[in-house]
């Protein structure tokens, strides 16, 4: 029933050493005349065994350090491109949101307008073209990214000649600058930041996947390294029983670099996978939950403002007030929304040296919601001056304004903090891997030679 | 088709555009876009002349009249305006305070009704609900450029007339335009919705081969200067606005729809109409209009004799 090539005038062979001919089988059948002859005696078994173990534990060094350098690379995406893009695609989001709002806040102060509301205005439509241009430059961007990058990159100069020609009417005392505002700022909130949205999904969307990638556990070389020692270790075993030598020294050395590279595999990835979970964990999570906080946190304060600028005409502005701030500072018992608002929720996700700084900005959110209530009632009550004094006045430090401003700033700091632990955590997650991806290429070829040098010596004792 | 479709997208990308600083629309694009149909239906039939626009209740005061009483009690008459009507309702973006010929007029009524000038509550109101706002009681009255016409008087009460009104064509002086017709054919218009002028162009496109509806007159003035449409028809009055805040513009050809302007009241509110009446006489006669007038827009209209309405 065997193959026939070697019953017959061989079965005798065949019959003294099974073990060898195990693992050579399935080869024999597709080069019988060949391997016939090669099985013809125990060192032609010998040596076929010998090539098939280290064919097996070069390709687990082949498997590792490819399936280990994919997650290397993956990682450092992490670190390097899409954690720090996503980070920057929620920067422009909000500088652009923020200066929409800080042009208005300049149209309502109107004469009034202190040159820190116009300098507010100038540094986040900087740090916005800024950011744009960084995020263009890396090739490493998704096509779909690049695509609203581009959009943006073309919309912001459209937008700030707009608000410039806003301004230049403004001075001259024409309604028309309020008029240029408003097509400024529909531009703004009709275009551009949902381009911007876009591009913070599509960035968000990519860093998942490069953590996923990352983080996904190298099956394959597993396996295969598992088998390639469970094949050592069978194979030195026959080879004992048949021979009685205890130790062949390159066979062993060769379990001993299969084993090391197993194990450092194992480490290695376990060590990775922490510090990409801490930088999840204590670093992209929390700035998300963050990011959503402080854009609730823009809209609610555009809200305001931008009530106070269509002075009665709807209650489009009151209704968005209400639902941001629900939304922020969670629903009320039995109100629709969910109960957790994204501020505490930014603070439970924080990392213990962050949440200082949410908490602080929770009380700033009460004090705020409080002189906005305040300045309500008096808009209610028909005192506009004395609403818009309350709201925006300038100068003053017990305005909502600047209740806003504290709030945004703590949200800011912790998102520093956030930042830093982010990087800390994940940045030298791909060099480890890199290096493990190498190590474990080293070791198998050592593994190789250990078994080609220990079958090496066996062979020789047919001499 | 084409163009009606083209024409609808402006209008919504225009109303979200008033949406956000609220030129006084009901800023949330849904019903700007929307841009009325349902009440604009009666306002915007064609003009039928079958009426007498300058006819309205006796001037008078009774200090009993329900709604006087009402305004005293609060203390502050609430007027919708405009913010955007240079010279006439407009926020000066150096003081933001609201300034103009009809917010004169407001401040006259006040003193009239509450003995001082100041205690008034000025609402932004849309172009496009300046009828709806009287009827629903958010306002006591509107005071903003409004033209009274026969289809507006099914819906509300107006004042005796205290201006006279018109809609006219402004267009690049490049365009070397003479009348409106020549002026239009072929040519991009903007309108306020449901204005005189919005009206006009539903029973009479005069060639323009695109309508775009906005919230404002001025946002057409933006549009004009950004090269989006090539010409704006608006009231007379606002049409001297826009030009005198852009000296490339011009007002050219004849006026369409001459008529008149009246201060908007709730019909059921006559002893209110009444007070109005007589305030407007009082301040004709104590020199009061004439003097707005002169600061206002002697300077861009000249002489005041073919606008004052003269019983």
């Amino acid at each position: 029933m065997a193959t026939p090539v070697i019953t017959g005038e061989r079965a005798s062979a065949g019959a003294a050493v099974p073990a060898a001919a195990v693992p050579a089988r399935g080869v024999v059948r597709s080069g019988r005349a060949f391997l016939g002859r090669a099985l013809d005696s125990p060192p032609g078994q010998l040596r076929l065994a010998g090539a098939v173990l280290a064919a097996l534990v070069l390709l687990f060094g082949a498997v590792t350090a490819w399936q280990v350098g994919t997650r290397a690379s993956a990682a450092g995406q992490v670190a390097s491109s899409s954690g720090p893009l996503s980070q920057d695609a929620a920067e422009i989001y909000r500088s652009l949101a923020d200066a929409d709002t800080t042009a208005a806040s300049g149209f309502l102060l109107a004469g009034n307008e202190p040159a820190a509301v116009r300098q507010r205005y100038q540094d986040d439509l900087t740090t916005a073209a800024r950011l744009l241009a960084q995020a263009a430059a890396r090739a490493s961007s998704s096509a779909e990214a690049q695509r609203w990058i581009a959009e943006l990159n073309q919309q912001l100069p459209q937008y700030a000649g707009l608000v410039e020609t806003a301004r230049a009417n403004d001075r001259q005392g024409l309604p028309l600058g309020g008029a240029y505002l408003r097509y400024a700022s529909a531009l703004m909130q009709d275009t551009m930041l949902p381009n911007a949205q876009r591009l913070v999904s599509a960035e968000s969307a990519q860093l998942d996947q490069d953590y996923g990638r990352a983080e996904s556990a190298p099956w394959a070389a597993f396996a295969l390294g598992l088998l390639a020692l469970a094949a050592l270790g069978a194979y030195q075993l026959r080879l004992f029983r048949r021979t009685n030598r205890v130790f062949s020294p390159g066979l062993v050395g060769a379990t001993a670099a299969l084993l090391a590279a197993l194990v450092w595999l194992l480490g290695g990835g376990l060590a990775a996978g922490d510090s990409l979970a801490e930088s999840r964990t204590a670093g992209a999570e929390p700035l998300r939950a963050l990011d959503d906080a402080r854009t609730e946190a823009l809209q609610a304060h555009a809200a305001e403002n931008l009530n106070l600028v269509d002075r009665g005409s709807s209650d489009t502005y009151t209704t968005r007030w209400s639902e941001v701030t629900g939304a922020l500072g969670g629903a009320a018992a039995g109100a629709k929304g969910p109960a957790e608002g994204s501020l505490a929720r930014a603070e439970r996700l924080a990392p213990r040296d962050a949440a200082g700084s949410v908490t602080e900005a929770r009380k700033q959110f009460a004090t705020w919601s409080d002189r906005h209530k305040q300045a309500a009632d008096k808009e209610a009550a028909g005192d506009y001056d004395a609403a818009l004094q309350g709201t925006v006045g300038a100068g003053k430090n017990d305005t909502a304004e600047a209740a806003f401003a504290a709030l945004e700033q703590q949200l800011g700091q912790a998102a520093t903090v956030e930042r830093a632990r982010f990087k800390a955590a994940a940045d030298g997650v791909d060099g480890g891997l890199e290096v493990l991806a190498a190590g474990a290429a080293v070791l198998a070829v050592l593994s190789a030679a250990g078994v080609v040098r220990g079958i090496g010596r066996r062979l020789a004792d047919y001499r | 088709m084409m163009q009606t479709v083209r024409a609808r997208a402006l209008v919504a990308a225009v109303a979200l555009a008033a949406g956000v600083l609220g030129a006084g629309t009901s800023v949330g694009a849904p019903q700007g876009a929307a841009r009325a149909q349902a009440p604009a239906a009666a306002e915007l039939a064609p003009a039928a002349d079958t009426c007498d626009t300058t006819k309205s209740v006796p001037p008078g005061k009774d200090v009993n009249g329900a709604k006087i009483r009402k305004i005293r009690e609060r203390g502050t008459l609430v007027v919708g305006i405009d913010q955007n009507s240079y010279h006439w309702g407009y926020r000066n973006p150096q003081t933001g305070s609201i300034e103009g010929f009809d917010i004169d007029l407001a401040h006259a009524i006040a003193k009239s009704v509450l003995g001082d000038p100041d205690r008034i509550t000025f609402k932004a109101v849309p172009t496009a609900r300046r009828i709806d706002a009287v009827k629903a009681g958010e306002v006591d009255v509107v005071i903003r450029t409004t033209t009274i016409t026969c289809a507006r008087l099914q819906e509300v009460s107006f004042s005796k007339p205290y201006f006279a009104a018109g809609q006219r064509l402004v267009v690049p002086k490049s365009a070397k335009a003479t009348g409106v017709d020549q002026g239009l054919k072929g040519k991009r218009v903007c309108a306020a919705a449901s204005s005189s002028s919005d009206s006009e162009l539903k029973s009479n496109r005069h060639g323009a081969t695109e309508v775009t509806i906005v919230p404002n007159q001025l946002d057409c003035l933006v549009l004009m200067q950004l090269g989006k449409v090539d010409a704006t028809l608006t009231d007379a009055v606002l049409a001297a606005a826009q030009a005198a805040q852009d000296p490339t513009i011009e007002v050219v050809g004849e006026t369409l729809l001459a008529g008149w302007m009246g201060v908007v009241v709730n019909q059921a509110d006559t002893d209110l109409l009444a007070w109005v009446n007589q305030a407007l006489l009082d301040y004709k006669a104590d020199g009061g209009w004439q003097r707005s007038y002169d600061h206002w827009l002697a300077g861009s209209m000249g002489s005041s004799d073919q606008y004052a309405y003269k019983p």
